[in-house]
């Protein structure tokens, strides 16, 4: 997992130095190609060198999505008790066989689910047993799986770590790098716009103000990008394929764009090409912060009739 | 007596030439649908005729009204041809005239009828289109009717009619000639001839009697009107014996007879069942053209099927018959449409132009035929029956209009200049088309592809104290997002064929709706609606006529020439549209559409109710919006500089606050009669019930008031174009509603009183309000009745009370972009030309339009933008989401500042600059070969350049500190900044503008002229000098006088002599003394005998006369 930050962290660093738009024939043979693989370090090399023209970061981002889909689209079977129950009686019984075994890993590995959720669903069944009672709290839950040493089977609690700790997709580690890799983006841009003297809103600024959407920032002198009008960005550290854009112009983008004009989404590490195409009704993207930069001219030397 | 007079010679014209028109369709077998559908339609609806749904209603009206015109009915028309009249009838006829019967004669017959006639042509017609057989039925009988009994009685009668009318429209036209609009009247005798035409039609008669000629009820006709002044009129004119007249009143009689009783009934319920489906059908008003147009063809085809000329026939001057007719029709239709008595004036112009572009029979067929037929069946003289008699009309009435036509927008003018029927009838008239298409600098654009604007997100209005709960504040957020969505999928999917609004989104809409009224937030709502409707709706609609915009751009590059050649070359790509006529029932084009179906399917009575209240609010707020005028009228001519800046930027905020008053009217109406519209017109004891009803709830807007006080306050340039949206959305009850038939009595007033006597109004002012009106008054809605009945004086006096001197209505205003947006019908004189240019080639039936592939270009790729339109739309965008109160500071401060700027460098700097100009000039002429034109052009652009300096620093030293001072101290610096530095722009762009358009033209040029015209005369004056010097009196002052001359000389010689000389030879003395003498005598005969202007003369002499005297004293000294 320390990978992935570090790839993550490299990539904002050289960013924008492979092309990441990617069309939308090609993002379906990735998303064919991920189709068998596992979150695993050891994948995410396969993908890299099968696809060496695309930066790791953008690589990892389709896969981690995709692999969310596919998650969620076997989540029924795997979430039915009786075969909750058999994946425990599993872990179990090896457990006693050859505890020192990556025991939840492979058996993740086999049943094509998620380590991360995997133990999850371990500790759930295990905390039933111990307590026969309905089901331990959620909150209890969350802070077994992210400080393992809270697990009274110490066994367990080592397997359940290495789950966390080598799936790149799920689990709390991966959450908060997630959410850093946002910040960082965020952060990223309003650097990039203190840069270019561009002044603006953020959005805590904008919440104060009781807006009841807020984009990341909202320009205060509006700029154009490309030909078109910029009033607000939104920053996203991922990459933008069809789900996820269309989940986010519904929940987010198109709302920016009923309150304040067209604007800006940057996906930092990339998207579906042809998923541009609202640029007329006030939604640009890009995949990085835009170098094209047009602003309104200051003093009237243009005026000139 | 001019009502009923009006509506007659209308009719009377359409039916003149609705065999031309008809014809024209059938001649060319390949001219198609195309021309034919047009010709169809403008036929039915000039008719009368239900099928066209859009003017159905009106036509048949018409047609009951002036039933009168025997012969309109198309049957009539047809039998005409077939049997046109000869030589004889006419004698037949003067025989008639002469005859001492008329009145008499007259009398009999009159009560019934227009009645009569009127049930039998009601029947012919509708019959006719709809089923062909029985129309030839109709036809026969009709036929033989004419040729009855009746005929020989009736025609005196008409007879005195109409040479009353005559005389009485000789006096009109002399009148208006008076005015000076009108070309002078052709003499007398000519005149009863074509009034005798005219008016011969007992029908004028009866619809004098009965007012609401235009009613269906057919109305028994009072007496009284005929005998009036007619006959002692009619005699007192030197008549010519026309020719052609007598035949009328014979088919007039004709007429009456054919009419029988028993149908009467069948065609009033026919007709009603036809108007109820037009009125149905007015949202789709093309629908049912097709199907009626077709079998009217067919009936007409057979009479032009007999001679099938592939060409058609193609209009020579020569072969224009009656013309001396034809003049006098054409000056007394010019009459009625400059005084406003037509209904609708562009209706007539549209009219005016299917008469030029009509496709009549061959000529040749139509004279044989009518040769052949003439004894037969003499019914009327067929002015209009053929092309050539068509097109001269048309060009002499267009002629006769042409200010009117010359405000057509240039495409139209274009086209106009060269259609080769123009051309060969009136080389001037092409010239001067020609001539204002140059002058047409007015550009009728589409407009840029329009950016969907949200409405911005205020936290002044919008955040969440702005709601009673949190509840509410949610639900609204989530409801704007949700209604952006409906639009968007609006937009994205209305024009599928199949998709259709309440099946799509009729459920989520009232879902949406029912949420919003859960949380009690409609008002909210209504507002977002109303400012996102603005938003998108204000401009010309550029989604409907978005493939119509380029068509324009074609025709304007390519002329009407190679047009057609384009035309027919992109047959394939084409879709028949057929032409909608000038008078198109009210639509919702563009996203209005949306908005109008949003409101029709959420039927939400909280969301109606708070838009109602604001939308009113919105609307008087808008009435009251002042729009200055230049400051001093008088001093026009010197403050045009100054007064044509701020006139401009007046006239872009007046047509904006008329547009969007327009739209709001419009949408004000929708909601307010939406809850009593109804499908049909209900029937009469419905009517009553409702009228008892409705007229006890007070309106929702008291128009008449607004009416009233805008005409006394002179602002009816703003007022009335927005009643008459708001008007135009009226339910069939509605109109009779004591409240509105006042309301619509007020514009009708307006129409005849204040615009048809022109004067003070501008005349684009005008224009617009005879075409929002005449519009109106075209539409189903309103009451057939009304126009002709009312009695214009009514309230004119109240009217006339006009209380202040200076309003808008005086102001120029209007210009050819607001005129076409308002309204987009008048497009259609294009679309009717280049359809003609398009000629017989199209087989769709209808004027070609283009499918869209050209307008990819327009929209096309964002960089071909120009960096100035980013910049623009980056500074709007930049107001977009600050506080409405920046713009509106910086939009005061630019104009402040610029206006003073103006000020200042028409007080200082020009003055300034001119003196420097002056000493430039000064100094240049004094070298040699100086090309004085050439100094100063080049002056006066350094003057240009020097002042655009002056006025930037003004500016950028004055703007930003104003502006900062005025916005709030919290105001972000970047948005100070941004606010500064467009303000200097403004600023500097509007007095830069006022400078480039004065310094090069009036001001700076004037006052730098005078100080040129100074220079150079003083100039010339002193170079003249030196020619001039030495003559006259005055060169005495420079040569010293010849006395004094001789006093020196007596002096140095008397010095010579006596200190060198008188040594030498003292005896000698006396000599020289002598010698002096003889000089002062030469000398003194020389003053005597010459005179005192020849000194120049005898000063030569004289110095002649010394050195001589010298030289000899020298010899006398030396010897």
């Amino acid at each position: 997992m320390m990978d992935s930050v570090s790839s993550s962290s490299a990539t904002v660093a050289d960013k924008s130095v492979k092309r990441m738009q990617i069309c939308r024939a090609e993002y379906r043979v990735i998303g064919r190609f991920v189709e068998q693989l596992r979150p695993t370090r050891q994948c995410m090399k396969t993908l890299q060198t099968q696809f060496p023209h695309l930066p790791p970061s953008t690589l990892l981002s389709i896969f981690s999505q995709e692999y969310q889909k596919r998650m969620k689209r076997s989540m029924a079977r795997h979430h039915a008790p009786d075969v909750i129950k058999e994946y425990y009686q599993r872990y179990r019984s090896e457990a006693k066989t050859r505890p020192a075994a990556p025991l939840l890993l492979e058996l993740a590995n086999q049943v094509d689910l998620s380590p991360a959720l995997l133990a999850r669903l371990i500790v759930e069944c295990f905390l039933e047993e111990r307590q026969a009672s309905v089901g331990a709290s959620r909150h209890v839950l969350n802070n077994m799986l992210r400080e393992p040493y809270l697990i009274p089977d110490l066994l367990l609690a080592k397997h359940v770590e290495q789950c966390t700790v080598n799936d790149c997709c799920y689990g709390p580690l991966v959450d908060c790098i997630k959410h850093a890799i946002g910040l960082e983006h965020e952060d990223l841009l309003r650097d990039k716009l203190r840069e270019t003297h561009l002044s603006f809103l953020d959005e805590n600024q904008l919440r104060a103000k009781g807006y009841d959407k807020t984009p990341d920032i909202i320009l205060e002198v509006p700029i154009a990008v490309d030909g078109h009008i910029v009033h607000w960005i939104e920053s996203k550290a991922s990459f933008g394929d069809d789900h996820s854009h269309h989940t986010y112009l519904n929940e987010q983008f198109w709302s920016y764009c009923n309150r304040f004009g067209p604007g800006l989404v940057i996906y930092w590490y990339g998207f579906v090409s042809e998923l541009d195409c609202q640029r007329d009704r006030g939604i640009l993207l890009r995949d990085g912060f835009p170098l094209d930069i047009v602003t309104l001219c200051q003093g009237p030397a243009r005026g000139r009739v | 007596i001019k009502e009923e007079f009006v509506p007659f010679l209308l009719n009377f014209l359409r039916d003149q030439s609705s065999q031309t028109l008809t014809h024209g369709p059938t001649t060319p077998a390949k001219t198609p649908s195309t021309s034919r559908s047009v010709r169809t339609q403008d036929f039915s609806d000039r008719r009368g005729n239900k099928s066209t749904p859009i003017q159905t209603s009106r036509s048949a009206s018409r047609v009951q009204l002036f039933s009168p015109a025997p012969s309109v009915s198309p049957v009539s028309g047809r039998g005409e041809q077939e049997t046109p009249f000869t030589g004889s009838h006419c004698l037949s006829g003067v025989s008639a005239l002469s005859s001492p019967s008329f009145s008499s004669a007259w009398s009999p017959a009159p009560r019934n009828t227009p009645s009569e006639r009127r049930s039998a042509q009601r029947p012919s017609l509708g019959d006719f289109m709809t089923s062909p057989p029985e129309a030839q039925q109709h036809r026969g009988r009709r036929r033989s009717g004419g040729f009855g009994g009746c005929a020989s009685g009736r025609q005196t009668g008409p007879r005195g009619a109409v040479s009353e009318e005559g005389v009485r429209w000789d006096g009109g036209g002399r009148r208006s000639r008076g005015v000076g609009r009108i070309e002078p009247v052709s003499p007398p005798t000519q005149v009863q001839l074509n009034f005798n035409n005219l008016e011969d039609f007992p029908p004028v008669g009866a619809a004098q009697a009965t007012k609401p000629s235009r009613r269906i009820n057919p109305t028994p006709v009072s007496a009284e009107r005929p005998n009036s002044k007619p006959k002692s009129c009619f005699i007192s004119t030197p008549l010519s014996l026309p020719a052609s007249p007598p035949a009328i009143p014979e088919s007039a009689g004709a007429k009456l007879t054919a009419g029988s009783p028993h149908s009467l009934q069948e065609e009033r319920e026919l007709l009603r069942k036809e108007r109820s489906k037009l009125a149905q059908q007015t949202s789709s008003p093309l629908k049912t053209t097709p199907v009626i147009c077709t079998p009217t063809k067919t009936v007409h085809r057979q009479g032009s099927k007999v001679t099938p000329d592939p060409q058609s026939p193609c209009p020579d001057p020569n072969k224009v018959t009656q013309k001396s007719e034809l003049d006098l029709l054409a000056e007394l239709y010019c009459t009625c449409i400059s005084e406003n008595l037509v209904p609708c004036v562009f209706l007539e112009l549209f009219f005016v132009l299917q008469l030029l572009t009509s496709h009549g029979v061959s000529v040749s067929e139509s004279g044989e035929e009518a040769i052949s037929f003439c004894e037969d069946n003499v019914l009327e003289k067929a002015y209009l029956g053929n092309v050539h008699n068509c097109v001269y009309f048309s060009v002499r009435v267009l002629e006769n209009q042409f200010e009117l036509v010359s405000h057509l927008d240039k495409c139209t003018l274009r086209l106009l200049s060269e259609n080769e029927r123009v051309g060969t009838f009136s080389s001037s008239l092409k010239d001067h088309l020609a001539q204002a298409q140059e002058n047409c600098t007015a550009k009728v654009l589409p407009s840029p592809p329009m950016f969907v604007h949200s409405v911005p997100f205020q936290p002044a209005t919008d955040n969440r104290s702005n709601f009673s709960s949190d509840r509410a504040f949610h639900t609204f957020k989530k409801q704007r997002d949700v209604f952006y969505g409906f639009l968007r999928e609006w937009e994205d999917s209305h024009k599928e064929p199949g998709w259709d609004f309440e099946a799509a989104l009729g459920s989520r809409v009232r879902m949406m709706v029912s949420q919003l009224t859960a949380a009690g937030s409609h008002s909210h709502f209504a507002r977002l609606f109303q400012k996102q409707l603005i938003q998108m709706c204000k401009g010309p609609c550029v989604l409907g006529s978005s493939s119509d915009a380029p068509d324009a751009d074609l025709l304007g590059m390519l002329g009407a020439d190679s047009l057609g050649r384009l035309k027919r070359l992109q047959q394939r790509l084409v879709q028949p549209q057929g032409l909608i006529g000038p008078c198109p029932p009210p639509s919702f084009p563009g996203h209005q559409e949306f908005f109008k179906c949003f409101l029709q399917t959420a039927s939400c009575c909280q969301l109606n109710q708070h838009l109602k209240d604001g939308l009113c609010q919105q609307l008087l707020k808008l009435d009251e919006v002042s729009i200055l005028g230049p400051d001093a009228s008088p001093a026009r001519g010197e403050e045009t500089g100054d007064g044509d800046m701020e006139q401009q930027d007046e006239k872009q905020r007046f047509s904006s606050v008329l547009l969007t008053a327009r739209l709001l009217a419009k949408f004000l109406g929708f909601i307010s009669f939406l809850p009593y519209q109804t499908s049909e017109l209900p029937s009469r004891d419905i009517q009553d019930t409702a009228i008892t009803l409705r007229s006890k709830s007070s309106p929702v807007l008291d128009v008449c008031a607004v009416l009233r006080s805008s005409v006394h306050r002179r602002r009816t340039i703003l007022t009335v174009p927005w009643i008459v949206e708001f008007l135009s959305m009226l339910d069939h009850i509605g109109p009779l509603l004591p409240f509105y038939r006042t309301a619509l009595c007020l514009l009708l007033q307006i129409y005849k009183m204040l615009l048809g006597r022109g004067g003070e109004l501008c005349y684009m002012n005008q224009l617009l309000m005879v075409a929002v009106l005449g519009w109106l008054f075209q539409i189903p809605i309103f009451p057939e009745d009304l126009f002709f009945s009312t009695d214009p004086k009514e309230e004119v006096k109240e009217l006339e009370n006009i209380t202040s001197s200076q309003g808008l209505d005086t102001l120029p205003l209007v210009d050819q972009q607001l005129l076409y947006t308002c309204c987009p019908y008048l497009g259609e004189f294009r679309k009717l030309l280049a359809a003609f240019v398009a000629g017989s080639t199209s087989k769709s039936g209808g004027l070609i339009r283009k499918i869209t592939p050209t307008s990819a270009e327009l929209r096309g790729p964002s960089t071909s933008r120009s960096q100035q339109k980013l910049q623009v739309d980056l500074e709007q965008a930049f107001f977009h989401n600050q506080p409405p109160s920046l713009r509106r500071t910086v939009e005061f401060v630019a104009e402040r500042v610029g206006s003073n700027c103006v000020k200042h460098i028409k007080a200082t700097l020009v003055l300034e600059l001119v003196k420097g100009g002056e000493k430039t000039l000064r100094d240049s002429l004094g070298l040699e070969g100086v090309n004085t034109a050439k100094l100063n052009d080049s002056i006066c652009a350094q003057l240009c350049d020097a002042g655009m300096q002056a006025l930037e620093t003004a500016t950028s030293e004055n703007a930003p500190g104003a502006v900062r001072v005025l916005l709030p101290l919290e105001t972000s610096p970047s948005v100070l900044t941004t606010a500064e530095s467009i303000t200097t722009r403004l600023a500097t762009e509007k007095a830069c503008s006022w400078l480039s358009a004065n310094i090069t033209s009036t001001l700076l040029k004037r006052e730098w002229k005078s100080a040129f015209g100074r220079v150079m005369k003083s100039v010339p004056s002193s170079v003249s000098l030196d020619a001039e010097e030495g003559e006259g009196s005055n060169c005495t002052h420079k040569v010293p006088l010849g006395s004094e001359v001789m006093i020196e000389i007596k002096v140095i010689i008397a010095n010579w002599v006596s200190e060198k000389l008188y040594k030498l030879v003292k005896t000698d003395s006396l000599k020289t003394g002598g010698l002096l003498m003889v000089i002062y005598t030469k000398y003194n005969l020389m003053l005597r005998n010459e005179k005192s202007t020849k000194l120049l003369k005898g000063n030569t002499q004289f110095t002649q006369l010394l050195s001589e005297t010298i030289s000899y004293q020298k010899c006398f000294i030396v010897n």
